[in-house]
């Protein structure tokens, strides 16, 4: 059933769409992660223009989100305190890193500075990631080892400013959450994504937070980022489609639903491994994109630069 | 056939109609299968009769050269930014760019015969009819090395994307009087005024031509929001969030639903 966009003025097949919203949502729900890192490239390549793509994508992972967050809230998994934390530094990170975009349209290399940070953020987190839950999937195939602790108290956890987060079960200074939050705030900005797949990893290992709460608290605030985009983009540019937003939603709210049940029965280590091959994946086809010779040299934009 | 019998209810009024036109003049009557397409949810392109008759007062010139049409259909036009990509430090970037003062969205030329047996380049520059002559780029030499290969590639994109097309042969001609031809408008198509031009030539040289538009715009929700978006940019992107927001809590209910 082809349907006609009437923001991105592209003629779609619906049902194309509702697929594309389900697959992003499942990964969603499974992962925490919001999925714009996954939506935007996809809508490129299905011909929609790339600011209605970035712009609508936000919208899409609000819905996502709220669906994955109200999923994990019944099993207790969201972290209020520790997402409030984080949004305010987000939106620190995120003003600075709209200021920073600006820089570098006009400077013109928007492209090259968003693909590269994504092949860079990406491939190494990614990289990490696998590294560490690979090794402890293989620890505890292996009886017998000591169990490691959750998280080690380092430097991070002598700082002042100290703050209870009770559903983590930590008790670490305010100071590290707001740091994290303005990275991934700055990073989302930028890459014009939530910003989960930064925060999961983020939360993990450098807030020593327990896988559980990890996702539900990462959706929360990415609700947030995302839902302020929106907006954002509505309001400056007018490209957020919402028919085109509708179909992915109604893909992507049932596709969360089902990723975070799957989710829920696979374990900590498995659900990092695949998180990172995933996120790997998607860095090694951008790396591709700014290594090989394109088939066509020239692109063509309507309209002038801003 | 809708076109038989369009060109047969024209060969009528031909015949009777009319009695005055200018003298040794050839002049064209033109008419459409339609002078709006509606862009409603369901839209997926559109096709386009374009018909016509000769009128002469006289038989038509001997000694004069053969009979062609030229019919042309042009969306509104835009600035556009063609961009370049270069491998520096071995990463392809986009290195340089032009930027192109207008060029159409859409573009068809759809002619008799081959365009450069029935046009001289004189009277297409002067007429502007095919795209390369459309596409207004005022200045871009100064803009990057080798401007000229920017907009090769303009062209060649855009015809790669269906937006640029050129119909040679695609114009029926019969008897140097009725003639017609089929235009099909993308999917992908930009709201506007659609201008028709349609051309007379012998000797490669234009004798008469004429100009219709056809107005592309939204209809119905494609319009409602539309000029949501545009109007109310705060209430639309609130009202897309509470969508979201409520899309993504009906979702998460009803699968409790179906749980419990």
């Amino acid at each position: 059933m082809q349907l006609y966009l009437p923001i991105a003025e592209v003629s779609v097949n619906a049902f194309l769409i509702l697929g594309l919203g389900g697959i992003v949502g499942f990964l969603s729900g499974m992962f925490g992660v919001g999925g714009g890192f996954l939506i935007t490239p996809l809508l490129f390549f299905i011909g929609v223009p790339p600011a209605v793509a970035v712009a609508t994508g936000a919208n899409q992972v609000v819905a996502s989100s709220v669906s994955g967050v109200l999923a994990q809230l019944r099993r207790k998994g969201v972290d209020f305190t520790m997402g409030w934390v984080l949004l305010v530094g987000g939106f620190v990170g995120s003003a600075i890193g709209v200021w920073v975009f600006r820089l570098m349209t006009e400077a013109g290399q928007v492209d090259l500075f968003v693909q590269l940070s994504y092949v860079i953020f990406l491939g190494l987190i990614g990289a990490m990631m696998f590294q560490e839950s690979l090794r402890s999937l293989l620890r505890s195939r292996k009886p017998g080892t000591p169990i490691r602790r959750s998280h080690v108290h380092s430097w991070v956890h002598g700082l002042p400013f100290k703050m209870k987060f009770r559903a983590s079960g930590l008790y670490i200074s305010v100071i590290p959450p707001l740091a994290v939050g303005a990275l991934v705030g700055f990073l989302a900005a930028i890459m014009g994504v939530g910003g989960g797949f930064i925060m999961v990893p983020a939360m993990i290992y450098l807030l020593g937070m327990p896988t559980k709460v990890v996702i539900g608290t990462s959706l929360f605030q990415i609700i947030f980022v995302t839902a302020f985009t929106t907006v954002m983009h509505a309001l400056t540019s007018q490209t957020v489609d919402m028919l085109l937003a509708l179909l992915l939603i109604l893909g992507g709210v049932v596709g969360a639903q089902i990723g975070s049940r799957v989710g829920m029965r696979l374990k900590a280590e498995q659900l990092r491994i695949l998180l990172s091959l995933l996120v790997l994946a998607v860095s090694g086809r951008i790396a591709i994109d700014l290594l090989v010779t394109p088939g066509e040299l020239y692109s063509v934009a309507p309209g002038v630069l801003p | 056939m809708i076109g038989a019998r369009v060109l047969r209810a024209l060969a009528l009024t031909l015949a009777v109609g009319f009695g005055v036109p200018a003298a040794g003049q050839e002049q064209i009557v033109a008419g459409m299968s339609q002078n709006r397409v509606s862009i409603t949810a369901d839209f997926d392109g559109s096709e386009i009769l374009i018909y016509g008759a000769v009128k002469r007062d006289a038989p038509a010139p001997q000694d004069a050269g053969q009979l062609e049409v030229i019919v042309t259909v042009e969306g509104p036009a835009t600035p556009v930014t063609v961009r370049r990509k270069d491998r520096v430090a071995g990463i392809w970037l986009n290195n340089a760019q032009v930027r192109v003062d207008s060029a159409p969205s859409f573009y068809a030329v759809a002619t008799t015969g081959p365009l450069r047996h029935i046009l001289s380049d004189t009277e297409n520059l002067r007429h502007a009819i095919t795209i390369e002559r459309v596409i207004r780029a005022i200045g871009i030499a100064s803009e990057a090395d080798k401007a000229g290969e920017f907009i090769l590639a303009l062209l060649r994109v855009r015809t790669n994307e269906g937006r640029y097309r050129i119909l040679e042969g695609k114009v029926e001609l019969s008897e140097d009087t009725l003639f017609r031809t089929d235009i099909v408008l993308p999917a992908n198509l930009t709201e506007g005024e659609y201008k028709v031009r349609l051309f007379l030539l012998r000797d490669r040289k234009v004798v008469a031509s004429q100009e219709r538009v056809i107005g592309v715009r939204k209809e119905g929700l494609e319009r409602f929001i539309f000029n949501m978006a545009h109007e109310q940019p705060l209430i639309y992107g609130l009202l897309s969030l509470v969508l979201a927001a409520l899309a993504g809590w009906g979702a998460s209910a009803m699968f409790r639903l179906i749980r419990v």
